[in-house]
């Protein structure tokens, strides 16, 4: 294997393993919060016992985010030196900022994990406010860097260095907002689907339990609303993607031929060397429509770009239908949910219902992974678009089989512990016969 | 000393100082967890896991600031010690990741009252990993074996690091971070005992910082040639280390008698002479010999923004901090 491909594979295990947890300290604050404030308004023993049990996975999970998040910083320099001599001076603002907003998260966390008995009860509750918006904000600021590799602004090239610097526009690149708003639903949908799919699948043993219920009421809550959003955030990535990466476009869609009227394909095969997608159900004029609402527009092949200048189409064009229907699932498991809750509360606890929700526990952050697939992968060969390829930016330095399986073993353990450890957390069903709910 | 390149570099500085008296204690802790032995182990690292639990996490943080303002500001001097040290950086973190999951497995394990050995020893052996590890790539920038001003002309061998110097820059590290963290501990109980037991410890470890801090610039000579002659000629250098062996005599005799808020305020007072020893005598480069801190600077507009976040974010920050501290450390740091 050549060394490139060992830190690609090296820096895309680091990124999935820590996405989890990134998106867990995005979504798991705004659990324990809301059980918190539903502790304060109604006191209820349930929901403060949920809020600290909540509050003990957000502490486990934070951790190995916030250690697996240092890595990262350090290992885009270990690995890919080239891009950050050129791209550090640019877009190194918002890892500044994010170094505050997980500062804050940081801070927060601690008087709210520890600080139960030691702070007053609004003090605890806004601590836990502050963690969310420290979580959500740091997200958004470490995505704007990977906005400025999918559309990079802010510099001229000159000789292949940067000069005329403007960091703002740098970190307020094109890519930035829809990019922060799909990632930010996407965390709240991943984090709350998994919590809402673990409760529901204890809820199926045990119908009546008041812990697992007010957990999958909140849960599903925060969870099902991202997801009913998620595909209106989709629509403007995609739109953004048809007109500043077409190339990116056609891998996901595996549109090889430069057409009008380009067709939507659910499934397929991509076959880059034959330049066609078999075994795929078309939908005429679907693609055109939806990148660009309109059913006549052009839309770019990857056949219209040098071969050195495609993505592999194959596990890209995967990637997305992957995310896509993870999606759907999700948002059509949402409004069911909804109107359930709405029209019928019994259906709602009810064993058809609980099964669809642990079904769709896994698919969130299934979802979150091959999302980043998709636009890692569908930006190749490029690190920065069309600036920078990742075959000039990796490390001189020889024999990276080694560091690779050492924190790949690290991470794995790491990995299955914290499991572990969540499992035992969230898998108890103590029992609040006192209350009614 | 006021230029943009120099009030980042500065700022780096200010960061590992920063990590250095808390994030190094959190590491020193662990290091005291390790060499548990005799009566009231149990006791002390409960004490030690209780002290560190709120806070490590933000700690931590120091050290990503450090990193991110060297990227931001220095994208070249980052890139090309990435490359010259490359392996003692990725044992760093392989430290980092395996010091803070670990103690947070296994702080999650004693909140639920049950034992985990195996956690706690590999919590307490990363501490001492990464420490040294930490100094050694602080005494490598130093040493003037990482030849090249950038990745082209880069022309040193990946092992500068395993040299004398780097090497005892490592013990300097650990055993100040070690001593940071006894001297810390003793205000975070209220039985005697442990309290006696930290004393001992601080004493202990402040001879061996104290011998290696004058033992390193005394013996730099050959495996720092240009750093010892900054550290040990320049017109700071007499204040600076009588400033420095005034601190460490004053943490020796408030031990003693057992004034242990001052002897933390000199205990602290010394690694920040040490670290800004460090930082001086490293001046005006960034990577020795080659590479000079205005070189190596980023854009004048990415530093005044870099700085202004900073400023920025540091006014948020500062009071957060207080409130965390105030919080939990109320007694140690605060009085009754």
């Amino acid at each position: 294997m050549s060394e490139l491909i060992l830190a690609r594979i090296q820096m895309a295990s680091f990124f999935a393993f820590h996405i989890l947890f990134a998106v867990a300290g995005m979504g798991m604050p705004v659990l324990m919060v809301l059980a918190e404030g539903a502790f304060l308004r109604t006191g209820k023993a349930v929901y403060a016992d949920l809020a600290r049990r909540w509050a003990r996975g957000t502490a486990v999970l934070f951790a190995v985010g916030a250690v697996s998040g240092t890595v990262l910083s350090f290992e885009l320099g270990l690995l890919w030196p080239r891009f950050m001599e050129f791209s550090g001076g640019v877009i190194g603002l918002p890892f500044a900022l994010e170094g505050f907003a997980f500062f804050t998260e940081a801070i927060f966390l601690g008087i709210y994990l520890y600080g139960w008995e030691k702070v007053s009860p609004r003090l605890h509750l806004s601590a836990g406010v502050m963690v969310a918006l420290g979580g959500v904000l740091s997200g958004v600021f470490v995505v704007s860097a990977n906005g400025w590799m999918n559309s990079p602004a802010g510099f001229v090239l000159e000789g292949g260095r940067p000069v005329g610097i403007s960091p703002l526009s740098a970190m307020a690149n094109p890519a930035w907002k829809s990019e922060a708003i799909h990632m930010t639903l996407a965390a709240f949908a991943a984090t709350g689907f998994a919590v809402a799919g673990i409760h529901a699948f204890r809820l199926r043993r045990e119908t009546g339990n008041r812990f697992h219920r007010a957990a999958l009421v909140i849960a599903l809550s925060v969870g099902g609303a991202a997801a009913v959003l998620q595909p209106l955030s989709g629509d403007m990535s995609a739109r953004f993607v048809a007109r500043s990466q077409p190339v990116k476009l056609a891998a996901m869609e595996g549109q090889f031929r430069t057409e009008r009227g380009a067709p939507l394909r659910i499934g397929g095969l991509p076959d880059p060397e034959r330049e066609t997608t078999p075994h795929a159900i078309e939908i005429p004029r679907g693609l055109s429509l939806l990148a660009f609402h309109d059913p006549d527009a052009e839309v770019l092949g990857l056949s219209a770009v040098p071969r050195d200048e495609r993505p592999d189409p194959r596990p890209v064009h995967a990637a997305f239908q992957v995310m896509v229907a993870c999606g759907m699932c999700m948002a059509a498991v949402a409004f069911a949910g909804a109107l359930l809750g709405w029209r019928r509360r019994e259906a709602f606890f009810g064993r058809p219902f609980l099964l669809a929700v642990s079904l769709c526990g896994p698919l969130g952050l299934l979802a979150v992974e091959a999302g980043w697939v998709v636009t890692e992968m569908g930006r190749q060969p490029w690190i920065i678009h069309k600036v920078m390829r990742t075959s000039e930016a990796v490390t001189p330095v020889g024999g990276l089989a080694l560091p690779f399986v050492f924190f790949s073993l690290i991470y794995l353990a790491l990995g299955i512990f914290a499991v572990r450890m969540l499992r035992r957390e969230l898998a108890e069903s103590p029992s609040f016969p006192g209350e009614e709910g | 000393m006021t230029s943009l390149p120099d009030l980042a570099a500065g700022s780096i500085l200010a960061s590992l100082v920063l990590y250095a008296l808390t994030g190094g204690a959190d590491f020193g802790g662990g290091v005291w967890a390790l060499f548990n032995r005799g009566p009231r182990a149990e006791e002390r690292e409960r004490l030690i896991v209780q002290a560190i639990g709120p806070v490590w996490e933000t700690n931590h943080i120091w050290v990503i600031v450090a990193v991110v303002v060297l990227f931001t500001g220095f994208p070249g001097a980052y890139a090309l010690l990435s490359t010259a040290l490359f392996l003692p950086v990725t044992l760093v973190l392989a430290g980092i990741v395996l010091r803070g999951s670990a103690f947070a497995f296994h702080s999650y394990h004693l909140h639920r009252e049950r034992r985990a050995a195996g956690w706690g020893t590999l919590f307490a052996a990363a501490s001492l990993l990464t420490p040294f590890l930490l100094g050694a790539v602080l005494g490598a920038v130093s040493a003037g074996m990482i030849r090249g001003t950038g990745l082209d002309n880069l022309a040193s061998g990946t092992r500068s690091w395993l040299a004398a110097f780097p090497l005892s820059v490592g013990m300097l590290t650990l055993s100040s971070f070690s001593y940071l963290a006894a001297v810390y501990l003793i205000l975070e109980t209220d039985v005697p005992e442990l309290r006696e037991d930290f004393r001992l410890r601080a004493q202990a470890s402040l001879a061996v910082v104290v011998l290696l801090s004058a033992a390193i610039p005394l013996f730099s000579g050959r495996g720092a040639p240009d750093f010892h002659r900054a550290l040990t000629g320049s017109p700071w250098s007499l204040p600076l280390l009588g400033m420095n062996a005034l601190a460490a005599i004053g943490a020796g005799i408030f031990l003693h008698r057992r004034a242990y808020r001052l002897a933390r305020v000199c205990a602290a007072a010394q690694v920040t002479l040490l670290l800004a020893g460090w930082g001086l005598a490293q001046y005006p480069f960034l990577i020795r010999p080659d590479l000079t801190i205005r070189a190596a600077a980023a854009s004048p507009e990415m530093l005044r923004l870099l700085l202004a976040a900073l400023g920025a974010g540091a006014l948020l920050l500062f009071p957060a901090i207080f409130l965390l501290l105030r919080v939990f450390k109320k007694d140690a740091l605060f009085g009754r």
